[in-house]
């Protein structure tokens, strides 16, 4: 994994007051993002503009594509291309996306896709936030397969999960996604960005061996194959079917064991690398609040005032939902009275917190189906019927 | 044989890889000389390859090497033309 | 003598083909083969560099000439190798990208991807093999399947009105147009040449037989048949109206070059719009500013 500073041209250095949306734009160019081919689609819509503004003077393309599913595929061909590249959408946008993603995943492309969720089902409620996509990302497209999701709380973790997203992305080989709703989205608040020398970028795992013995699915010593870029005269070949090291389909079992249990492998077995969780007074804790994004801020609220009631209440944050923090929550959920999870969606994250705790505690949900935040009063209701 | 000055009409060896056709028979059928024909004998996929009938009459228009869909022909310059054409360069018409 | 036999033995295709992967799943008598050799014999004749080609394929029987090909070659999902080249070009505008794909993928599935392709006159070449259904899948009514044709999914005969290539193609911005059948093989080569030799959004169409689906439900006799039938029943129309060279079952063919001229393409359009917008802000893009390419 080789490291760089971050190329100053696209580092808007300073102290800023923008919203979520402008902050995850700001945080693609200061990663190295070159290529952006979106589509405009509400609560998202304000990155794709802020990067049709600032890329022509940074150095890059922005291209408003047909629809989504031209988005992302033209995503994949500039990655091939030797760029980094991202796009944003919400909820319907992220559907149509989901083939695609699936080819991402099995040509190992690092990508980054924003998903600024919003009300759903279907059309649902365009302007106003939800957090209903949470086991879409993981789950949506066909086929086994892993991938990383970081859901950030403000505009300035909006940029700098933007960053960390690509740094993932880039050491994995893996599409990462930036989960925020319309609420973080469209607030406004300060947002620092450091000068372009403190900013860490991972650069992609470029491979620099004679071209004749290039393999492109082969497995370096860290689990990652190397990539190459389209026009070095490599001459390779990759396709979204079950392939082999060398590129070429192979279609039969063994060639998929191998082949799709690495896609699977190379997230669940440096999940503990990738995994960031916030924790605040969990070590006396009875009750554990669990929460992501926006609602982490909610419930923030809640615990304050259930500590001033008395009550021994810890909170995490899942800074990093995808792949999942089993290994905490299972361990936490042995010296606790319960676990509380308010999320603004009818029941994701909370299943993986029942699957994970195996029984040891009880686990209460606080859900909403989204068009607002959730009323702290709620949140503390089912604390103090958790803590009974 | 006709010739204009200095042009000579060019000889082409056939060069067939038998296993490799599957008897689609476009090289029998668009070859201007009409000098391939689909042969008795099997591959060993089970189809019939084409044989050369008269390579004499041969006239390196690589017609056959162009259409066939398997890449199971091809022609070579004869050895004789060989001098005078690394003098001209280009080869194909 | 024996030395010099054993040297030329050696095929011209070997140097374009993966050899390995060779013989390829293509029927006996199927055309896609052929239209692959027309397409080498251009890159040899405007000696095109190898290294610096790409090949992107969506799915399907075409879509697996990616697979054959010795050059970086992408096989990408159903309807979307064009918006796969689209991204690749604009990240290296310095490749030449060729989109090589079939009508099911191109027009049908991709049908929204391909008329935004062209509109915006995206410096790439699509060469659409043309087989009136969709082959891999076992021989569906496709997009281009004329009217009365049999197909699976159509077993009592097609009723829906098929799309005319080149009409589609010219009536979204394409800025070269043509027309073969795959028995018109050096005048598919000269086509394809022209088109990689110019800039813009370049349309090739080639009707080639497919003999296990399409040539025998309709009981049209085996590939050889087919293709005799193709060529001989074609007209070449140079600039003939689009409008007017829709495929009716088993009549004529219209082939042809139809549309050949000039319009800036996306980079150029932009560069040059953005530059005179934003002056010296702007950094350019492409070909006149290597060293920002990472």
């Amino acid at each position: 994994m080789k490291k760089v500073k971050a190329d100053p041209k696209g580092v808007l250095t300073g102290s800023h007051y923008l919203d979520g949306d402008y902050a995850i734009a700001e945080g693609g160019l200061a990663a190295g993002c070159r290529f952006f081919g979106g589509y405009p689609i509400t609560p998202s819509t304000e990155t794709a503009e802020r990067f049709s503004e600032r890329i022509p003077k940074v150095g890059g393309v922005f291209i408003q594509m047909e629809d989504e599913l031209a988005s992302i595929i033209s995503l994949i061909g500039a990655v091939w291309g030797g760029k980094k590249a991202m796009t944003v959408t919400s909820g319907p946008g992220f559907s149509l996306m989901m083939e695609n993603i699936g080819l991402a995943c099995m040509m190992e492309i690092p990508l980054v896709i924003a998903n600024v969720q919003r009300g759903g089902p279907s059309t649902g409620l365009p302007t106003l936030t939800g957090q209903q996509d949470m086991m879409q990302v993981r789950w949506g497209s066909h086929g086994d397969y892993a991938i990383i999701a970081l859901s950030p709380d403000s505009p300035q973790e909006c940029f700098d999960l933007t960053i960390e997203a690509f740094n993932l992305s880039e050491t994995y080989r893996v599409p990462t996604f930036v989960m925020t709703d319309e609420c973080v989205g469209h607030m406004h608040e300060k947002v620092v960005i450091p000068p372009a020398d403190e900013i860490d970028i991972v650069e992609r795992k470029w491979y620099s061996g004679p071209k004749d013995k290039y393999l492109p699915y082969k497995n370096d010593k860290d689990g990652i194959p190397f990539m190459v870029k389209a026009g070095d005269g490599y001459r390779f070949h990759t396709t979204g079917l079950t392939h082999d090291e060398k590129g070429y389909p192979v279609i039969n079992a063994e060639c998929q064991d191998v082949c799709v249990r690495h896609l699977v492998d190379k997230i669940n077995n440096n999940a503990d690398k990738i995994i960031k969780i916030e924790e605040e007074e969990t070590d006396d804790a009875e009750i554990i609040v669990i929460s992501y994004g926006i609602t982490s801020r909610v419930a923030y609220r809640a615990v304050q005032k259930a500590r001033k009631a008395g009550i021994k209440v810890g909170r995490l944050r899942l800074i990093t939902c995808w792949p999942f923090p089993e290994k905490r929550i299972h361990q936490l959920a042995k010296n606790i009275k319960a676990f509380v999870v308010p999320e603004i969606n009818l029941g994701q994250m909370v299943r993986e917190v029942e699957r994970t705790t195996a029984g040891q505690t009880k686990v209460f949900h606080v859900p909403h189906c989204g068009g607002w935040v959730h009323n702290p009063e709620d949140i503390f209701n089912v604390i103090k019927e958790a803590a009974k | 044989m006709i010739y204009y000055g200095e042009l000579k009409p060019k000889k082409g060896k056939i060069h067939i890889e038998k296993d490799r056709c599957k008897g689609c028979a476009f090289c029998v059928e668009y070859c201007p000389k009409d000098i391939l024909e689909l042969s008795d004998e099997f591959n060993i996929k089970g189809y019939h390859p084409p044989v050369v009938k008269d390579e004499d009459e041969c006239c390196y228009c690589q017609l056959c090497e162009t259409i066939c869909p398997e890449y199971a022909i091809f022609v070579t310059l004869k050895e004789e033309e060989k001098e005078k054409e690394d003098e001209k360069g280009e080869s194909r018409p | 003598m024996k030395k010099e036999d054993k040297r030329e033995e050696r095929s011209p295709m070997e140097d374009f083909l993966r050899m390995d992967r060779i013989p390829h799943i293509w029927c006996p008598g199927c055309g896609i083969g052929t239209v692959v050799t027309s397409f080498t014999e251009a890159l040899k004749k405007n000696k095109v560099d190898l290294d610096n080609i790409a090949v992107v394929s969506g799915i399907g029987c075409t879509g697996r000439v990616a697979g054959y090909v010795k050059m970086d070659s992408f096989h990408t999902t159903h309807g979307r190798p064009i918006p796969f080249a689209t991204g690749l070009k604009l990240a290296n505008p310095e490749m030449k990208v060729v989109v090589f794909s079939g009508d099911g993928d191109i027009m049908g599935i991709g049908g929204n991807h391909f008329i935004h392709a062209a509109r915006r006159n995206m410096d790439i070449l699509v060469i659409c093999v043309n087989n009136f259904n969709y082959a891999m899948t076992g021989g569906q009514v496709a997009a281009t399947t004329p009217i009365k044709a049999n197909a699976s999914t159509a077993p009592y005969g097609n009723f829906e009105f098929p799309f005319s290539l080149p009409y589609m193609a010219e009536a979204s911005g394409a800025t070269y147009v043509a027309r073969w059948t795959a028995l018109h093989l050096r005048r598919v080569t000269k086509s394809i040449q022209e088109a990689l030799n110019k800039k813009g959004f370049s349309f090739i169409e080639v009707i080639t037989p497919c003999v296990t689906l399409y040539a025998r439900r309709n009981r049209l006799g085996d590939g050889l048949n087919l293709l005799r039938y193709y060529y001989d029943n074609s007209e070449i129309k140079h600039g003939a109206d689009t409008k007017t060279i829709d495929i009716e079952y088993q009549g004529k063919l219209i082939v042809g070059k139809f549309v050949d001229k000039e319009k800036p393409t996306f980079l150029d359009a932009m560069n040059k719009h953005l530059s005179s917008v934003l002056g010296d802000d702007y950094v350019l893009y492409g070909r006149l500013n290597n060293d920002d390419r990472d």
